[in-house]
């Protein structure tokens, strides 16, 4: 006999089997998901959920397609959450103290709560990342909130009204442009195959004749 | 979490771990390969596929869930669609909101067209946003494209066409410098070097990853900066049907807003469809590693325009997809778990292979291995092979399963599986579309100029089977490729008056071979939905 558990979308009371996901739990009851549903495995953010456990008091957080259900589970989807993305041009902005101000200047109302590090899907620590992005320390804010998928989580407890996973994107792209140390070797290359330094060999490899390639594909050299 | 007889196995694993550690598996040879490949890789087992009824590619195999939604009717047939009513009219019509959408949007943009994105979820719900181990470029001293081009051909089955695959290696470093331009966090190391690793089938180092955040980290960029650009993107909003114009030119697409199903016009000067893989297809009832979207509309689309399939019989497994738990069954385990250093085991705690083989070989060898060999670990939903992951802390040193590849870490310690001490069972999943619609060099379609297609939508950049790597690239190269070339086709072409007469002929060439289906195609959103009655 499958082992089965009650749980509760939008109120409503369904039995679900024990093994199951919310996101197939949803699909078991019998919805037809469009919103609220993405990767399935973890890696777009579309499936924030909301939901307590029957008896306690804990508001909880995660991913449908993350999270089995339990006996007694509260459920609401959050399909949709009106985040507040700043718009700017890559190429103008600097990685300055300044910039951040400009753009997100509510993280400084930040009341120190922790609620959205509570919240997190990814247990990150989001209060810390923005504590570093106040500082313009946008290297150490970009590291913190590397595995942010964007589900929103901590943006629906903030009482700051702070679009968390905005402030990390930016961080990150300020680190990955400006602060991250360029790449000599990728420079050298795009500027070698410009120049047209291979068009020569890749002309010949293209014009080998079938069991030459083979051989020499058969029997090329594996870097260790 | 593990079953009490998992945990026997593992205690096989185990005591071989320090015996295996010592020695590289042997790699197989060239004959060897196509053997085990014709006796065990899902491409080869003729249940599994159906031949086309008509069209382009009449008579040639295909997958028989595809198949079917080639023989199945358009949505539209019948319904009486005001095309002179146009809800968005632009330069530029991008259909698909993952890597090449956004990258061809962005090139477009750049090049002063009017573009947009439509895209059936949201922008960035794509397989790129799950793109895990990484982008290959020959970027280092002891590489060079025409190296990437031998390993990629080779693994490819030497079926790739030359001047696609030409222009995915040669185009690879300009790719990456591009998205680092745009703030996309490589690994580096101190002096900016990229820290790179193998993949399967790699004859150099030339994987570039953004720890095991790949794809999102470059999809979450790419959104930003189409977001940044202003440029319209209608979510939830699906292209059901192309459409043409009297001279047998793309003129755009009819939409269906999936929420309120209705219908909108689009008009285009130039159309690219890149609406990415099939995996929710389910081929051979695999699970699959791929997007909740993953539905081969654009596939549908395009043929039933007229313009041909390269390849649609030669689908991807993924050799490491997760067989246990079941929460997680099909989800994709990172071929750079094996980059740095993890083996297959068997039941019996045998590498039976080099865990570097190419993806169609391991797979091939993994469904061998728990088949007729029957040295699989059993599962609630079937079996599958070790993969030793505290070999990676043994390697690398403790903490480098956190550092480089910390989803992996996380999707197990869900459902309280500690890789870093424990090996994890793996089995293979439906990954990738090797095949898909035919481009030209310049990415346009060879019957209609003015229709381009990017990313996994394109058959014939990898060939039969593409290397772990290619595809995060493929989008990128082809994506931004084909927005310049639209963009610059827009401003020499006028389009006349809209039509939907390719979708009545393809109807009536159904009818007339005597092909008569109940269903309708695009399948646009997998069926998940149990109903009790």
């Amino acid at each position: 006999m499958q082992e089965m558990v009650d749980v509760y979308f939008y109120g409503k009371k369904y039995s679900v089997p024990a093994e199951l996901t919310i996101m197939t739990a949803m699909e078991y009851v019998g919805y037809t998901l469009k919103r609220g549903c993405g990767c399935r495995h973890g890696f777009c953010g579309a499936c924030a959920t909301i939901y307590r456990i029957k008896g306690k008091n804990e508001l909880m957080t995660g991913l449908a397609c993350q999270t089995q259900v339990v006996e007694g589970m509260y459920i609401a989807s959050i399909p949709f959450f009106p985040s507040d993305k700043r718009t700017y041009d890559i190429e103008q902005i600097k990685p300055t103290e300044q910039i951040m101000m400009e753009l997100y200047p509510e993280i400084y109302s930040c009341i120190g709560c922790n609620a959205c590090t509570n919240a997190c899907s990814q247990d990150l620590d989001v209060m810390q990342y923005i504590a570093y992005a106040q500082r313009g320390e946008y290297e150490k804010c970009a590291e913190e909130s590397f595995d942010c998928i964007g589900c929103g989580c901590c943006m629906t407890r903030c009482p700051a009204g702070i679009t968390h996973p905005m402030v990390g994107l930016l961080a990150r792209r300020l680190t990955g442009k400006y602060i991250a140390p360029e790449t000599e070797h990728l420079k050298k290359r795009v500027e070698e195959v410009r120049n047209g330094a291979y068009d020569e060999l890749i002309e010949q490899i293209m014009c080998k004749p079938m069991t030459e390639i083979k051989e020499l594909y058969n029997t090329r050299e594996i870097e260790k | 979490m593990f079953t009490a007889d998992m945990l026997e196995s593992i205690k096989k694993v185990e005591a071989t771990r320090a015996q295996r550690m010592k020695t590289e598996p042997r790699r197989m040879a060239a004959e060897e390969k196509d053997t085990l490949l014709k006796a065990y890789h899902p491409d080869y087992r003729t249940k599994g596929f159906t031949e086309i009824g008509i069209g382009p590619n009449k008579g040639e195999k295909v997958p028989t869930e595809l198949g079917q939604l080639l023989h199945s009717n358009s949505r539209l047939l019948g319904k009486d669609i005001d095309l002179g009513k146009v809800d968005y009219d632009v330069d530029v019509l991008v259909i698909g909101g993952g890597g090449a959408g956004a990258s061809a949007a962005i090139e477009a943009h750049e090049a002063g067209a009017d573009v947009m994105i439509v895209t059936k979820l949201r922008i960035g719900d794509a397989n790129t946003m799950m793109a895990e181990g990484g982008i290959q470029a020959a970027d280092k001293e002891n590489d060079s494209p025409v190296q990437h081009y031998l390993d990629a051909f080779g693994g490819g089955h030497f079926a790739a066409k030359p001047e696609l695959l030409r222009k995915l290696v040669m185009e690879a470093p300009d790719a990456i410098q591009w998205l680092n331009q745009l703030g996309v966090m490589f690994d580096k190391d101190e002096e900016g070097n990229m820290v790179t690793t193998h993949g399967g089938g790699t004859s150099r180092k030339r994987m570039h990853a953004c720890k095991d955040y790949s794809g999102a980290e470059i999809m979450r960029t790419l959104r930003d900066e189409v977001i940044n650009r202003e440029i319209p993107v209608a979510e939830f909003t699906s292209a059901v049907e192309l459409l043409k114009d009297e001279h047998g030119q793309a003129a755009g697409a009819v939409l269906l807003n999936m929420e309120t199903d209705d219908y909108l016009v689009a008009r285009a000067r130039t159309v690219i469809i890149a609406t990415g893989g099939a995996g929710r297809l389910h081929y051979q009832d695999f699970p699959t590693s791929n997007h909740y979207g993953a539905t081969a509309d654009g596939l549908i689309l395009g043929y039933r325009a007229g313009t041909p399939l390269l390849y649609q019989d030669t689908i991807q497994y993924h050799p490491t997809g997760v067989a246990y738990p079941s929460q997680i069954f099909g989800a994709l385990v990172t071929e750079k778990v094996r980059s740095l250093g993890a083996m297959l085991v068997n039941a019996d705690g045998e590498a039976f292979m080099h865990p570097l083989e190419t993806r169609d070989v391991a797979a091939a060898s993994i469904i061998r291995e728990c088949s007729d060999r029957k040295k699989g670990v059993d599962t609630p939903l079937g079996s599958g092979v070790w993969l030793d992951t505290p070999m990676i802390e043994m390697l690398g040193g403790k903490g480098t399963i956190e550092k480089r590849i910390p989803a992996m870490l996380r999707m197990y310690m869900n459902y309280e599986i500690d890789m870093r001490k424990q090996p994890i069972l793996i089995y293979p999943t439906l990954h990738y579309q090797n095949g898909g619609l035919e481009i030209e060099e310049d990415g346009s379609t060879k019957e209609i100029s003015n229709l381009l297609v990017a990313g996994e939508a394109v058959g014939g950049i990898h060939g039969k089977n593409r290397l772990m790597g290619n595809s995060l690239l493929d989008i990128i190269v082809f994506g931004r490729n084909a927005g310049k070339a639209a963009a610059a086709k827009a401003k020499e072409t006028k389009i006349g008056t809209l039509n939907l007469n390719h979708v009545v002929e393809y109807a009536d060439e159904l009818k007339a071979a005597g092909i008569n289906s109940e269903d309708v195609s695009p399948l646009l959103l997998p069926n998940y939905t149990r109903h009790e009655r």
